[in-house]
């Protein structure tokens, strides 16, 4: 079987799933539960100054699929509303106790040297792995100027990242909230400050519904409610392009990178980690299903690693990087054709329509004598555009097929229908 | 009553059990079931169960609804294409209309969306509080309808609703057709029927009189005198024989009357039991009467048919429900001949094998009996000639004994249309029978306009 442990920076883990700071990282009783399910590795729920947040109710809410499965969670929870005092105790027994596994305590503090250089020998003494500093909470300490309003100007972020490498001799990741325009300035800044890691995405800014009768978003407090941030399966896309961007940006190359955005099975996971991540976090799956869901994801990982003959993470770690690039560079001259398997073909017309209405009329419906249907693509107006082997249901039913084109590599910097060419 | 059945002994189980016995067959979905169930459809374009309707439902776009929570959006569609959508949703056989022709049920797929239950999901939870369907101004025609079944009663609500004024002409004392009488009491359970037909009235303009029966107090000539229109739903009513001796002895007695008594009845304790008894024929009707037999309490029910099991007009889904319930089926085996007791009343019937030869059938030689306190018929309704014996009436062109009509349901008399079973077009179903009464008022008003405007 595959090795799954990981060295991240400078952290060792058993395998690469650690829980995300959250609510199930919130004290010692769930930490020892994920540790006895198999999780290779918590970043504690974060730690500030005493007095200890205080939370409302109610707290989350969901953005659902057509039949109730849950695409995203939204959250308005705070950092701990426990005292630093009793997290720091349960934290130290619970390293002790799990010599094994990663313990990362994650931080948010007031933005001044004071309050870092206080707090980080005490986090130190815990016999904790690493810190992770949290400049990605959207919501509550914003207003107090930490978490967001620290993660959105880079100046900042390097700036602590620097006091934290200063007053503490443990490795520092440094959490980026997505709620920015460019995540690699962010990323370039913790970079700058010292930084050994960095961890994305944190939530994003988000309302997932409103009551229409009571005329309120959710979550409800009261009669009010407020933005939270979004995580879940919904946010994976956004968190993987964040990845990438980083993962191919020179300033930042070879910087470690922990994944985190709607990762729920090993699959997940491994795309993550094949866009360039050394580690994931996970935390909506295990709040929607429980912890026993490492168990299948470190078995499908470890799988698929020996039906690819990878034997450690590293062999595939950021396989995907160097395939992504910007638009400019995509070979024009790719062409690829819809082709529909007839066998497998239930008849639903979804591609015909999704083409006719919104694309480029290139499925034509073709009445049969029983009344049936026969979806056929014209090869001619077919774009390659992907769209009916999207909403097909049938999974492989649509193959987009490539072309022999006969024409050689041509990306739009050299196309000379581009007006702004590139002189060759 | 059934006077043919009346020296037999009662049911042993209490009303309260019996009824039970009769409850829904299917029993509805819920709101979680349906919303699972509506997430199924794949909101098909040009969409197969669409065109396996005979009413044109539109079965996606109601689903959606469902699934959207919009219930209320869901019924009106539904009762929009056919206002006897709640009836249909209970006694179609979904199994080859609508559910057949679902996509999911490819190879590739694991299970037709439950497309009858959900039409009743959405009529069962729309709430109305005055009807969805507001009557066009007066157009001062009046159409007369002859028949309150199906066929009639959405010929008369699509009328009103375009304005005329309809008057529907009944034989029985309840308005519904086989709704009311002649279906299965656990698939149309309680008073469902009547509530549908309640409902159906509310457009307003359609009255109803009962106890008028063509060719007995009602005539066509008179008919068409009196109304700028005549549509004609007359079902079928009469009973086909056997062509045996005996076939009125006292145990013998059409599955269609036995039911009828069966759906009226308030206290089914009171009903005739044939413990032992043997039902001809193998379409729907003697499903129904096999197996509301059995639940009434019969300890041997047998169901006999001259053909195989292939030939079978009940559909697969029928034929299950009676193996549940116990019914034997026998196949290949023709009446022969009524067995009597010493007082005249049946004791059983003896049946000729059969076999097909040469693409005929043909009895073997073989005989055997069976033992049967009843025997039910169930081998078709035929056309009532009665009702088409006045000197208008008459000349109506026929297919057989049923009465000629087109596509948009004309007959071979101007102004006289005609739908449901009494006519050839498509299969003896409910949804059949709904939809040509919806054409016919199409077809009715179409031609009632024209005439407005050519005066």
């Amino acid at each position: 079987m595959a090795d799954l442990s990981i060295e991240f920076a400078g952290i060792k883990a058993p395998n690469p799933f650690w829980l995300a700071s959250a609510p199930p990282t919130d004290k010692a009783y769930n930490v020892v539960r994920a540790y006895q399910a198999g999780w290779g590795g918590v970043v504690w729920k974060t730690l500030g100054e005493d007095p200890a947040a205080v939370n409302v109710s109610s707290r989350y809410s969901a953005h659902y699929g057509v039949n109730r499965e849950v695409m995203g969670i939204n959250n308005i929870e705070l950092i701990t509303d426990r005292s630093l005092e009793i997290n720091l105790r349960e934290i130290t027994q619970v390293k002790k106790d799990w010599p094994d596994r990663a313990l990362i305590v994650s931080l948010m503090v007031p933005c001044t040297e004071e309050s870092w250089k206080a707090i980080l020998p005490l986090v130190e003494a815990t016999g904790a792995d690493g810190i992770e500093l949290n400049f990605g909470c959207p919501h509550g300490m914003p207003e107090r100027g930490m978490g967001a309003a620290v993660g959105q100007v880079p100046e900042y972020v390097e700036q602590v990242t620097r006091w934290c490498k200063t007053y503490c001799s443990l490795p520092v990741i440094v959490k980026l909230t997505p709620n920015i325009t460019d995540i690699r300035q962010s990323a370039r800044a913790a970079h700058r400050g010292g930084a050994d890691a960095v961890s994305l995405i944190n939530t994003i800014n988000s309302i997932t519904s409103v009551d229409l009768e009571r005329m309120v978003a959710l979550p409800i407090v009261g009669d009010m409610s407020t933005h939270g941030g979004y995580c879940g399966s919904a946010v994976k896309p956004i968190a993987l392009n964040m990845v990438a961007e980083i993962a191919r940006d020179p300033a930042t190359h070879g910087l470690p990178i922990s994944g985190i955005g709607g990762i729920g099975s090993w699959r997940d996971a491994a795309e993550f980690i094949a866009l360039g991540c050394g580690a994931v976090q996970v935390c909506t799956a295990a709040m929607l299903h429980g912890f026993r869901i490492v168990d299948e994801m470190k078995d499908g990982l470890s799988r698929w690693m020996d039906s690819q003959g990878y034997r450690s993470l590293q062999d595939f770690s950021g396989r995907a990087v160097s395939h992504t690039t910007d638009w400019k560079y995509l070979d024009i001259n790719y062409q690829v054709i819809a082709k529909i398997d007839q066998q497998a073909c239930i008849g639903c017309g979804r591609c015909h329509i999704a083409c006719e209405d919104t694309s480029h009329q290139a499925i034509a419906n073709l009445k049969q004598a029983d009344g049936s249907h026969r979806y056929e693509v014209i090869d001619a107006d077919c774009v390659g555009c992907n769209l009916c082997q999207i909403t097909c249901p049938v999974q492989d039913c649509i193959e987009m097929v490539p072309q022999d084109t006969g024409k050689p590599f041509l990306d739009w910097q050299h196309d000379p229908r581009n007006p702004y060419r590139e002189a060759s | 009553m059934i006077d043919a059945l009346n020296h037999l002994p009662r049911p042993n189980a209490d009303n309260a059990t019996l009824a039970e016995h009769f409850s829904d067959l299917a029993p509805a979905l819920n709101a979680r079931q349906a919303a699972v169930e509506a997430s199924r459809c794949l909101y098909c374009y040009d969409a197969p169960c669409v065109n396996a309707c005979p009413s044109d439902i539109d079965i996606p776009s109601f689903i959606r609804n469902i699934h959207q929570e919009n219930v209320q959006g869901a019924a009106e569609k539904i009762l929009s294409a056919n206002i006897l959508g709640g009836s249909c949703a209970r006694v179609c056989p979904t199994e080859i209309l609508c559910q057949q022709a679902c996509v999911r049920n490819h190879h590739q797929e694991c299970a037709p969306v439950l497309i009858g239950l959900l039409q009743r999901y959405a009529l069962d939870h729309a709430e109305f509080t005055a009807h969805p369907f507001q009557r066009a101004a007066s157009s001062g025609k009046r159409v007369a309808v002859v028949g309150a079944g199906p066929a009639g009663l959405s010929c008369a609500h699509r009328l009103a609703w375009h304005g005329h004024d309809v008057v529907v002409f009944e034989a029985r004392p309840k308005a519904g057709g086989l709704n009311e009488y002649g279906i299965a009491k656990y698939k149309v359970v309680d008073d469902f029927a009547q509530r549908e037909v309640d409902f159906v009235l509310q457009i307003g303009g359609i009255e109803i009189r009962h106890g008028q029966v063509l060719g007995e107090n009602l005539s066509l000539a008179e008919l068409q005198h009196q109304f700028d229109a005549v549509f004609l739903g007359l079902g079928l009513n009469a009973v086909r024989q056997l062509g045996l001796t005996d076939e009125s002895a006292p145990g013998m007695l059409a599955a269609t009357d036995y039911i009828r008594e069966l759906r009226q009845a308030e206290d089914l304790t009171r009903l005739p039991l044939a413990d032992r008894c043997i039902v001809l024929g193998a379409g729907n009707t003697a499903i129904d009467m096999a197996v509301q037999m059995a639940r009434l309490g019969a300890r041997d029910v047998n169901l006999v048919y001259r053909r195989g099991v292939e030939d079978m007009g009940a559909t697969e889904h029928e034929q299950h429900i009676a193996k549940e319930n116990q019914v034997r089926l026998l196949t290949w085996a023709q009446p022969e001949q009524v067995l009597l007791d010493d007082q005249g009343r049946v004791r059983g019937m003896r049946f000729a094998r059969t076999r097909m030869l040469d693409g005929r059938l043909h009895t073997t030689g073989e005989t055997f009996e069976l033992a049967a306190d009843a025997i039910f018929k169930a081998i078709g309704q035929a056309f009532d000639e009665h009702a088409l014996s006045d000197s208008s009436a008459q000349t109506l062109a026929r297919d057989g004994e049923r009465i000629r009509v087109d596509e948009q349901m004309r007959t071979s008399l101007p102004g006289v249309y005609a739908g449901g079973d009494c006519t050839h077009l498509g299969q003896d179903l409910t949804v059949q029978a709904v939809q040509h009464g919806k054409l016919a008022a199409e077809a009715i008003h179409a031609q009632l306009m024209l005439n407005v405007e050519a005066a």
